[in-house]
């Protein structure tokens, strides 16, 4: 059965059972094409992650905008638990202090194909990166950025500093801003930052 | 064990694309549907979705969802109604 946004809102609300089967098989299926390159999404996960997007989904229907259709909304909802629930499991024994502690900048940049002014430009930047790193940022700052990189979940620093994902995002957002403001006063700008490649 | 130099380069990027003003995650999941539905139409981008196109640049998490939101909607599109 078709139905507008407004149908797929009201019947929800009234928790009507043939719009949630309905929303129910939609969601899987939608899933099944968002995961279709991930093996370790497999039917239990995807049963799971669809059984946890349809208790948020009706749980939060006020916050369903109408700016989109209400299925693509819903399937966002759906994936954001799916890919959620791979990247905890992959990372679950992953130490959030082992992998930060040994995560650092290198000290020189070895790059015998760089132009010398090239290879002085990138190692000054690396330095005043480096520096602002080491001045600028707190511990917390310090282990949710670094972990970050090395491609450590949100969801699964959040877990291991006791946090949610919205706090680590603050975090490592007022990380990023402080490392911008600070090489800024170094003389780098955003444009001289980003396209120079250490590598 | 040292950043690599792609890891450096990321973070970087990362830097040079901070905004003082960033969305949170939740934020852009909520919005989201909409960006993703009016990329794929070739619509403009509405002045509140220019936020959701900055965080999914500074955030690896959203952007993986949003990539397979989008390739979901792209597959349904291809699918014949039954």
């Amino acid at each position: 059965m078709i139905r507008d946004n407004a149908t797929w809102v009201a019947q929800l609300r009234a928790r009507h059972e043939p719009a949630v089967a309905d929303l129910r098989e939609a969601l899987v299926g939608n899933l099944r094409r968002a995961l279709v390159d991930r093996p370790a999404a497999n039917d239990a996960l995807q049963e799971d992650a669809v059984q946890e997007a349809l208790l948020r989904i009706l749980d939060r229907l006020d916050q369903f905008a109408g700016r989109s259709q209400f299925l693509t909304w819903a399937t966002s909802i759906a994936i954001h638990m799916a890919l959620g629930q791979l990247r905890r499991r992959r990372w679950s024994d992953v130490s959030l202090e082992e992998i930060a502690s040994q995560a650092h900048l290198p000290q020189h940049i070895d790059n015998a194909a760089a132009a010398p002014d090239d290879l002085a430009h990138r190692q000054a930047l690396l330095s005043a990166l480096a520096q602002a790193i080491e001045t600028e940022l707190t511990e917390r700052q310090r282990t949710a950025l670094l972990a970050e990189l090395k491609g450590m979940p949100q969801d699964e620093i959040a877990r291991q500093l006791g946090s949610n994902r919205n706090a680590v995002y603050k975090l490592t957002h007022d990380a990023r801003k402080k490392l911008k403001r600070r090489l800024e006063a170094a003389g780098y700008s955003a444009a001289d930052v980003a396209p120079a490649s250490i590598s | 064990m040292p950043l690599s130099p792609r890891e450096i380069d990321q973070l970087l990027r990362l830097i040079a694309q901070t905004a003082d003003r960033e969305l949170n995650c939740e934020e852009c999941l909520a919005l989201v549907a909409e960006f993703a539905e009016r990329q794929l139409s070739g619509k403009n981008l509405a002045a509140g979705l220019q936020a959701v196109e900055q965080h999914l640049s500074v955030c690896n998490e959203c952007r993986e969802e949003y990539e397979a939101l989008r390739e979901t909607l792209r597959a349904m599109d291809d699918t014949p109604e039954s």
